[in-house]
Formats: structure tokens, sequence, C-alpha cells
């Protein structure tokens, strides 16, 4: 099935309580795919068509405060107008799972692949200080397994969780295996598991409240310093990445999402050559995977960032490679998707390596 | 006869509704938001709906709802109340969901949310105090401010070359098939507060057995950014505001259509 | 084994549901499998085209700049992957509406005169399942029966009395080459 099917499915399967999206290409098929499987009948999930992107996040919002398991989906223009709602649910501390199908900008841009919201997903998006959790999925498998791994990290910390895909991982079919059915929970699961949900106030002394507004200054600090403590920790705890062919490797390629198997493919036709080129997959683009950057940074002559943007997670890897290693980088723009053959001209022209 | 002999459980005749915190507001004084609040609060109270209800919180002067009705409550971003009461109302069915707005929120930067809400007849109730100014930002003009009517942004007087009119959202609401209850009331005297409980009542007791949306608009006064005492405020908006905005029953239907 | 694979032509031929179709048959093979779309406003006219790859071991890369096998049902097609074909490859073309032919002699060449065979058979719809056969013709990866358990799969259950037809259009297609 197409990635962005395959989202559907997983979230249905996940045991969410409600997905409120609008339509945008190239990610509409979550909602229609939501539509047409009706898990209202089934599992009980609230599957609703908001009236604007701004309004979806916002239901998100409202829907995450009573304890729920919500998402959104949609692609970069409609990702922007959701930015309000994002930085609201980071800072009420509230979990969520929002899905961006990147498609080329800026602007009204280009319906067809990118990368160019790296920056607005892992370097805040919103007002204020925060991260979200950044997840970079590469195959359909992972559309499909990164929609547990989401809701569950953002239930962990209690902090919003993103899929940033681009165009061809959504719009692509391969092979999945679907996880099985899990419940929805309770609502007594959900008022033990989160304590602080507003649920009505039951048995509760008092009312919870759920709230991103605080004007006394020492206590905002508080606030932003418990944000902090909660980011430090997943960057602790929750880095993820694959590395390929880099035991050996003299030149190492950093590239996420689709684009990484491009490059994958790439390598593949360099080491039938014999040049001995490693790939760096980071799967978390927020937390970044700097010591393994760094520690490839040690081992290789130069390092090639490959993305479908003018150069944006490139200042991660020079950040996290400091004076070790030379990184360069091989973009294209507005829909335009590498081949394989072009990356390792990119190589070739950076390094001067003889392929 | 002693003052103790008469102050008496059986001789109490009004007292603070138990979920009205006892801490002090931030409203102005003569300002029509505490009428409303305390109303809401008896309501639930009575009702013996306060474990299942959820309010939310707008931006504008209630923005600190919360801290004042001891319920569950969440603070939207402005304008985005009904699109949150959407989530939380679906998801959670047996609640009792109503937002809380002014007229900045509800009927200027909320107008999209405010709408479609309604138009999908969502069981919530609204509830609109609409005073015709911008009060927690400093006097600005409002989507409801009345023609000639001066304020921070229309020093002249409001503009309608300049400014557009004055909206009177609530009459566009009444027209739309997924609202079940309309009505436009005020709290400036003891019979009109009366009436507003009433409503605020029905409107409730429609979102519990899932009739629709119903909002209840409450033309209010905003003595601070209008610059009179309370009194004069009251009779401004009795002179000016209810000829724009009369009060009444725009819609009232068993079911939605 | 490895095949990659092109089909190109206008929206509306039937390129993304063929090459959709040929997927599913590799799924029913227990092959690895990708479908990657050119996507866009172009469902009903435009160009449209498909890369499907299959193979027995994990696939890289979705997005390819040479191909196995072409299969091309346009003039723009034809000029566009034509040269994208490997050395030793397969292009199959259908020749109408094509004005200059395919001139390289370092690939196999195959014309299918689908649009004709899909008028022989009554049903216009039958083209792509023509060119599918004729494809499978040429280069065997996956078998008939995967193909038409794959059709079954994609096929909603109000269709599926026009499986003999499609099996038909299949076997036409085979003979054609």
């Amino acid at each position: 099935m197409k990635g962005n099917e395959a989202i559907a499915h997983a979230a249905i399967r996940y045991g969410a309580d409600g997905y409120f999206g609008y339509p945008i290409t190239p990610q509409s098929e979550v909602l229609e795919t939501l539509a047409e499987l009706k898990p209202w009948e089934t599992t009980g999930m609230v599957v609703l068509q908001a009236e604007s992107e701004v309004a979806a996040i916002n239901m998100v919002y409202g829907g995450a405060a009573t304890g729920k398991a919500v998402m959104t989906s949609s692609s970069s223009p409609g990702v922007s107008l959701k930015q309000e709602g994002i930085s609201y649910l980071a800072a009420s501390e509230l979990p969520a799972l929002i899905v961006n199908v990147m498609r080329g900008g800026p602007g009204l841009g280009t319906i067809q692949p990118s990368q160019a919201d790296y920056f607005q997903a892992t370097k805040g998006g919103g007002h204020g200080d925060y991260h979200l959790i950044v997840l970079s999925p590469a195959t359909v498998q992972e559309m499909t397994d990164f929609v547990a791994l989401g809701f569950d990290l953002s239930f962990k910390y209690r902090t919003p969780a993103m899929i940033l895909a681009d165009g061809i991982v959504g719009q692509m079919m391969e092979k999945v295996v679907l996880p099985p059915q899990r419940p929805r929970r309770t609502e007594a699961e959900i008022r033990e598991q989160c304590p602080w949900a507003v649920t009505g106030r039951g048995s509760r002394a008092h009312g919870n409240v759920v709230t991103s507004l605080e004007l006394d200054s020492a206590k905002m600090e508080e606030n932003n310093l418990r944000f902090q403590q909660t980011y430090r920790t997943i960057e602790e705890n929750e880095v993820r990445f694959q590395e390929y062919f880099t035991d050996d490797a003299e030149y190492l390629i950093v590239a996420f999402g689709s684009v990484a198997r491009i490059c994958l493919k790439a390598i593949e036709e360099a080491r039938a050559k014999g040049v001995k080129i490693g790939l760096l997959r980071p799967i978390t683009l927020w937390p970044f995977p700097k010591a393994e950057v760094r520690r490839l940074a040690e081992q290789v002559k130069g390092i090639l960032t490959v993305e479908l943007n003018a150069g944006q997670m490139i200042e991660d890897v020079r950040l996290a490679a400091g004076e070790a290693a030379p990184v360069a980088h091989f973009g294209r723009m507005g829909g335009i998707v590498p081949n394989p053959g072009e990356v390792l001209e990119a190589l070739k022209e950076n390094f001067s390596v003889n392929i | 006869m002693k003052p103790e002999d008469i102050i008496k459980p059986e001789n109490k005749v009004y007292s603070r509704p138990r979920l009205l915190n006892d801490v002090n507001t931030h409203y102005c004084p003569g300002c029509s938001h505490g009428v409303v609040h305390k109303l809401v609060a008896e309501l639930l109270e009575e009702m013996g709906v306060e474990d299942k209800a959820i309010g939310i919180a707008p931006v504008g002067c209630a923005v600190f709802a919360y801290n004042y009705i001891d319920i569950d409550w969440i603070e939207a971003a402005h304008g985005r109340a009904p699109a949150l009461a959407t989530a939380a109302s679906r998801l959670n069915p047996e609640c009792l969901v109503f937002t809380y707005q002014g007229d900045g929120d509800l009927a200027a930067i909320g107008t999209a949310e405010t709408i479609h809400a309604a138009n999908r007849g969502e069981n919530i109730t609204i509830i609109f105090i609409n005073n015709g100014i911008y009060g927690m930002t400093g006097g600005q003009m409002a989507p409801t401010t009345l023609l000639g009517m001066k304020t921070a942004t229309t020093p002249y007087g409001r503009n309608s070359e300049l400014n557009g009119y004055p909206l009177a959202i609530t009459d566009l609401l009444a027209r739309l098939d997924g609202t079940c209850y309309v009505t436009r009331q005020a709290v400036h005297t003891p019979a009109a507060v009366r009436k507003t409980k009433a409503a605020i009542k029905k409107a409730f007791t429609n979102s519990l057995e899932k009739r629709g949306t119903s909002i209840v608009e409450i033309v209010s006064t905003c003595n601070s950014g209008w610059k009179l005492t309370p009194a004069q405020s009251n009779q401004w908006m009795v002179e000016h505001m209810f000829e724009k905005y009369p009060l009444g029953d725009l819609k009232n239907v068993e079911h939605k259509a | 084994m490895k095949e990659e694979i092109v089909i190109a032509g206008f929206g509306g031929q039937g390129v993304l549901s063929m090459g959709k179709i040929l997927a599913y048959a590799g799924l029913m093979d227990n092959l690895e499998v990708t479908w990657m779309p050119s996507y866009g406003p172009e469902q009903r006219g435009g160009t449209a085209n498909v890369t499907v790859i299959l193979s027995d071991s994990p696939i890289s890369s979705p997005v390819l700049d040479s191909f196995d096998t072409a299969v091309v049902l346009n003039q723009q097609s034809l000029d566009k992957f034509e040269s994208k074909v490997k050395p030793g490859g397969t292009l199959i073309y259908d020749p109408s509406g094509i004005h200059h032919l395919p001139t390289r002699t370092d690939i196999t060449v195959v014309p299918v005169d689908a649009t004709e065979a899909a008028i022989e058979l009554k049903n216009s719809k039958t083209y792509n399942m023509i060119l599918l056969g004729a494809l499978l013709k040429c280069r065997p990866v996956v078998e008939i029966d995967a193909v038409l358990r794959g059709l079954k799969k994609t096929l909603p259950e109000r269709h599926h009395h026009l499986l003999p037809l499609n099996e038909q259009a299949l076997r036409k297609g085979m003979e054609m080459v």
C-alpha cells in the first residue's frame, strides 16, 4: 500500500482516538483512507475533516487535552498553518502526533516531493522555545511503524511528535506488515495514565486545567526549564539512526527519508567500483544523532549531506562534525528528486573521489 | 433581636456558588463577566453536571475563567475554542462541553471556527460575551463595535468606509442548520439575569441531550473600555447596543434540521 | 533477481494501475516491490509515469536514472525514456501515435499495437493488460498466475466479473510479441 494509506491503517490499529485533518496534496490519502475504513464503526475512532488546518490542529489540541491519542496530517503549507496549535501543544505538555508529507516550497510551491521543512520541524516551527520529536521514515513500513512509535514517545514525554515524511514515501507503494489491532484505551485507563487530563472532574476534588498561559515570569521560566529538561532527557535516550557500510568508509553520506535510499543505491554502485562510501541515516531528526556524526567524522575524509532542499540538515551535521571532516551539501529543490548518478557526481565534485 | 439570631443556615437566602473559587477576579468593577461566571457556576452545580463539565476558555478578558470556576478547563488559542470544543465533545460524548468567548475571539479571529462548529451542529454550548470592544488588550475596536463608537483603534469613531459594519454574528449563526438554540440576552437588571440563567440552562440541556449547537449571546458592558461608570455603561448599552443587538430568542428548535 | 521497470504514457491510459497490478503480482510471488508514481494533477490527460521495482532482496532507491525495461505509450514518454533503458534492456512501445521511432540498437525494441488489440477485444480498458502481457512475455519476472491473483486483490469485488476478460487481454498481449 501507499505510505499515506499505511499511516491511516496504522493509526486505527494503534487504537488512536481521533484524527482531524484537511485535504492537501500529497497527503490526502490519509483522510481518504480513514474515511473509507470507517473506524468509528469498529474501534470508535473519531475521524473529522476540519474547516482548515488551523481548526484541525486546534481540534488535536482540544482532544489531546482530554488525554486521548489524537493526530493530524498535512503537507508543508498546511503544516505552516498548524504551527500555532503545535506551539500550544508543546507549551501545554500534551501528547499528539503530527504527520507532514513534505512538498516543495516556499509558498504554495509545488506538490512534488521535498525535504525543505527540516528547519521548521527540528528547530521549533512555531513561537517559543520548544522541540518536537521528529521521526523520518524512509520506507512504507516505517510510515506504518512510526505511528505507534510517535504516539508512544509523545505520551512518554508528554510532548508532540512529528512524522516528517516526503512526498516520495507518502505516494510510494511497498510491501507492509501491519501491526495487530490494539484496543483503544478505556476512560478508566486514561484517567489513570493521564491524571492531568481534562475529562470532567469526576471524583477529583478540583478541576484540571490545561493551559499554556502563565503571567508570573518566575513560574513561566520554571515551566520553560521543565520543558528543556524533558528535551535533554529525550536527547539522551531517544536518538535513532541507521548506518550502512560505515565500518570501512572513507567518505560518508548523511541523508534522511527516501533520499537516504537513493544515496544507498549510489553507494552500492560506488562500492561495486571499489570506492568505500558509507551512509548515516538519522531516523530521529530531533534529537539528532550528533555523537554518531562526530564519531564517523573522525574516521572519514569527507561528508556529503544529500537533501531535497538548499542545505538544512547540513547545519546540524557541521555542528556535530566540527573540524574533524569537511562537510559539503548536495541538494535539489522545487520537487526535483536527484537520482543515484547525480549523488555520485556530487561526491566526485566535492571530494575529488575517483568513481 | 441580635445578629446571631438571624445568621442561621435556615435563614440564608443567597451564597456564593460552591464552584466559584474564593479568589479575587481580575475583572473591572461593573464588568458583566462576574455575573455570567456566577450563573455558569450556579447552573453546573444545580444541574449536577460539574463532574462532567469541560469548559473551553478564550483569549480575551475571560482568559482566566479557569481560575474562577472549579471544573475541568482547557485554555484555547485566540478564536479556536470551538475547534477544541469540537474534539473534546466528540471524543468525550458523555461530557458537557461549553466555550466561553468574547466578541474578538468569537466574531473576528475565530469566525471560521465558530461558524463551522455551529454548522456541523457540534453538541456544545457557546457563551458569547458581546461588549463591542477589546477589553483585555486595552479597548480596541471589536467586530461588534457600533458605528461611531470611539475605541483605541477608532479614535474618531467607527467609520463604515474605513472599518466596515458591526457584525451581528449571532444572526448569522441562527441561519445555520446545525444550531438548535440561538438567543441574545443581557445581565444589566435582575430580571435580565434571571432570563440569561434560563437561557444558559436551556443551552446546557440541549448539549447534554445532543440536539446541536446552542449559542447564548450576552450583550455586555465594558465600563473601562467605554470610559463610563458601571451605571452609565448599563444605560449606554440599553440606549445604543440593544438597537443593533436586540434581545430575545433568534432560534429555538427541538431538533437540529 | 532485480527488475527495474518504468511505465509511461498519458494519464487515463492505465499507466499507474498497470504498475500497481505488476507490483501486486510481485507481492504474490513474495518479491520485494516498490511502486513510485509521478503524481500530480495529471489524472486525466497529461503525462504520467510509474517506476516499479521487483527484487528478491531489499530495494534501496525507489527513484532511478536507468531501467531494465521501459513501457512507453506516447511520443513524449518515448523521447524521455528511450535513452534511460540500460544497454541490453527492453523497450516496449505502442506504435499508434508514434511519429519518431526508437533508434537504439543496443536494446531490444518491441512494438505492441495494444490500441488495435484493445479494439479487437471490444474493450478499451483492456489496453494496459495487453501491454502487461507483452511485458511479461519479454521479461517473465512474475508468473501470470500471480498477476491474476494480484488483479483479484486490486479489483473491487463488483468488478470481479471482468477477471476473465483481463486474462484474455494478458494472453493476447503475450501472443503479440
